[in-house]
């Protein structure tokens, strides 16, 4: 309150901070104009060597093939069920690991020993190339939803279990102190510092996983689906249909892209006075 | 008139897998009613750790710890701890933060409210309710630590060296104003700290600890003789550099002691 009162009855900005300013919104301009127009070049000269047939339109496709397939595939191939199938898939196991690895890190702050004694299963379990359960989980759950999920959370739910932990045992043991002298107990340090000052630890840790979900979620797909854009890559790369294959990478690019900056709008909400 | 807090033959041994360290040595000293103690001593030699055994936070392994002739457990008396940061919690206003003990002892009443808000406005921070702490000079955020464990009607305060986070003129503004506040509350306070002038300004006694393991080495009262609230006005006063020097023979041969 006091701040922006303070602010709107400041003095008018000095000339010298005028120009300074001007130079900084003229660098930002200069950044995002050289960014989009890097992509542009990109995508013009993928377009040109295609045609000019410097590559092979065949095996790289192009472009103006992939927007063709874009529009075919919607009519024939039901591509947003594809694309529905893995965003439910990815918004699903992402939101089991978040709240299971929040759960499990309240457990195990609470439980010291318990921790001790599980860190090393944990240290091994995440650097583990999850990609090598894949099959296990097929023999185990059988060709269906649950195996991808179960293996798109365990992709990402080892690290984000022992980097919630690691937020949750970071906080200020002055602060835990401070509680205890009010009268608090176990629970209050819990619920009045531990959580509230690690949400954005939490909210940095669940942009990671929403990427290692999706990540998960196209390992799964490729090997036990019949929709999702990971099997329409497998499917496009077996039957040799190569646009098939860039036009669903592009589309997981986009995907990415979408979930990461939902979630950093939710952050940016959040956000204000940690 | 009963002692606010009488300390009997205390001792405390902190384990770790290096051995065992002896931290307080037979300690015994008592606190008046609305007195105003002051521990100096080496670091390092147990100063926090008494603090910390009188706010309970340390199990007593020997010796006794009573208030107001009552055993330290089974005692009703409430006891504040100011620690040296003032570890107001960011995302919360400055009221949500002087209302934690109320909440966190599920007594957030009309009537704590109203308390809350006469303490704000009687300590210059009212118009500041709704700030967050980041919003707030080093000062003004130590006032706001001190009201919040006001809030808790502390029977004996403690604090430990809660000025030492600050620079030095925001240091002497800020012992001058918290310590005006205690004295007019009327508040039992013990202060850990390394100043001696700063012990000399606000205290009614003060005690000399030994090195480790810790004993009361000295016990030196002070009185001026037109009495003051104001640590400030106290500096200026005739005999306190008097009272600077025995105090600093004190601790000073402590220190040759160690070496």
């Amino acid at each position: 309150m006091k701040t922006q009162i303070s602010k709107t009855s400041s003095p008018p900005i000095s000339m010298q901070q005028q120009i300074f300013l001007k130079k900084q919104r003229k660098k930002h301009h200069q950044i995002r104009f050289l960014q989009i127009g890097l992509l542009f070049f990109l995508i013009l000269g993928w377009e040109i060597a295609a045609d000019t047939d410097a590559i092979q339109a065949f095996i790289f496709s192009s472009p103006s093939r992939i927007i063709n397939c874009f529009f075919v595939m919607l009519k024939e191939y039901a591509l947003l069920h594809h694309m529905w199938i893995t965003v439910l898939e990815t918004l699903l196991s992402f939101l089991l690991v978040s709240l299971i690895s929040i759960f499990l890190a309240i457990i195990l702050w609470w439980f010291p020993t318990c921790s001790k004694v599980l860190e090393p299963y944990f240290v091994v379990l995440n650097s583990l190339p999850k990609s090598a359960l894949a099959p296990i989980l097929i023999v185990w759950l059988g060709n269906n939803m649950k195996t991808i999920i179960i293996a798109a959370i365990s992709v990402a739910i080892f690290g984000s279990i022992l980097s919630t932990l690691s937020a949750f045992v970071s906080v200020e043991g002055e602060k835990l102190k401070l509680i205890k002298t009010l009268g608090g107990n176990k629970w209050d340090c819990l619920r009045l510092v531990v959580i509230p000052s690690c949400i954005p630890a939490i909210l940095n840790i669940l942009k990671v996983n929403i990427g290692l979900c999706l990540v998960g979620v196209v390992i799964g797909e490729f090997l036990a689906a019949k929709s999702g854009l990971g099997y329409l890559i497998i499917y496009g790369s077996q039957v040799f249909k190569l646009d098939f294959v860039m036009l669903s990478i592009f589309l997981l690019c986009l995907l990415a892209m979408i979930l990461y900056f939902s979630l950093q709008g939710v952050e940016k909400h959040f956000k204000g006075h940690f | 008139m009963d002692n606010a807090l009488s300390i009997n033959h205390l001792s405390y041994t902190y384990h770790s897998i290096n051995g065992e360290t002896n931290a307080l040595e037979d300690v015994s000293f008592f606190v008046k009613q609305g007195e105003f103690i002051s521990l100096v001593g080496p670091s390092g030699c147990g100063k926090s750790t008494l603090l910390n055994m009188i706010a309970g936070l340390l199990p007593v392994q020997q010796g006794e710890i009573l208030i107001q002739e009552q055993p330290l457990r089974k005692s009703q008396k409430t006891i504040g701890y100011m620690l040296q940061k003032d570890h107001l919690l960011g995302f919360r206003t400055i009221y949500k933060n002087i209302l934690l003990g109320p909440e966190i002892q599920k007594k957030c009443n009309t009537q704590v409210k109203e308390k809350a808000d006469a303490l704000l406005k009687k300590y210059g921070l009212y118009q500041f309710k709704d700030s967050y702490p980041k919003e707030l000079s080093g000062g003004m955020r130590q006032r706001a630590a001190l009201i919040r464990t006001l809030m808790i009607a502390p029977d004996i305060l403690l604090l430990d060296e809660p000025f030492s986070a600050l620079d030095y003129q925001t240091r002497l503004n800020v012992s001058d104003d918290i310590c005006k506040i205690i004295k007019e509350e009327k508040i039992t306070a013990i202060l850990v700290t390394h100043d001696l002038s700063e012990a000399i300004s606000v205290s009614d006694r003060i005690l000399v600890l030994s090195k480790r393991p810790a004993t009361i080495k000295a016990t030196l009262p002070i009185t001026f003789s037109i009495p003051t609230n104001s640590p400030r006005e106290a500096r200026t006063r005739e005999e306190f550099k008097d009272y600077f020097h025995l105090l600093w023979k004190e601790v000073e041969d402590e220190n040759e002691n160690t070496n």
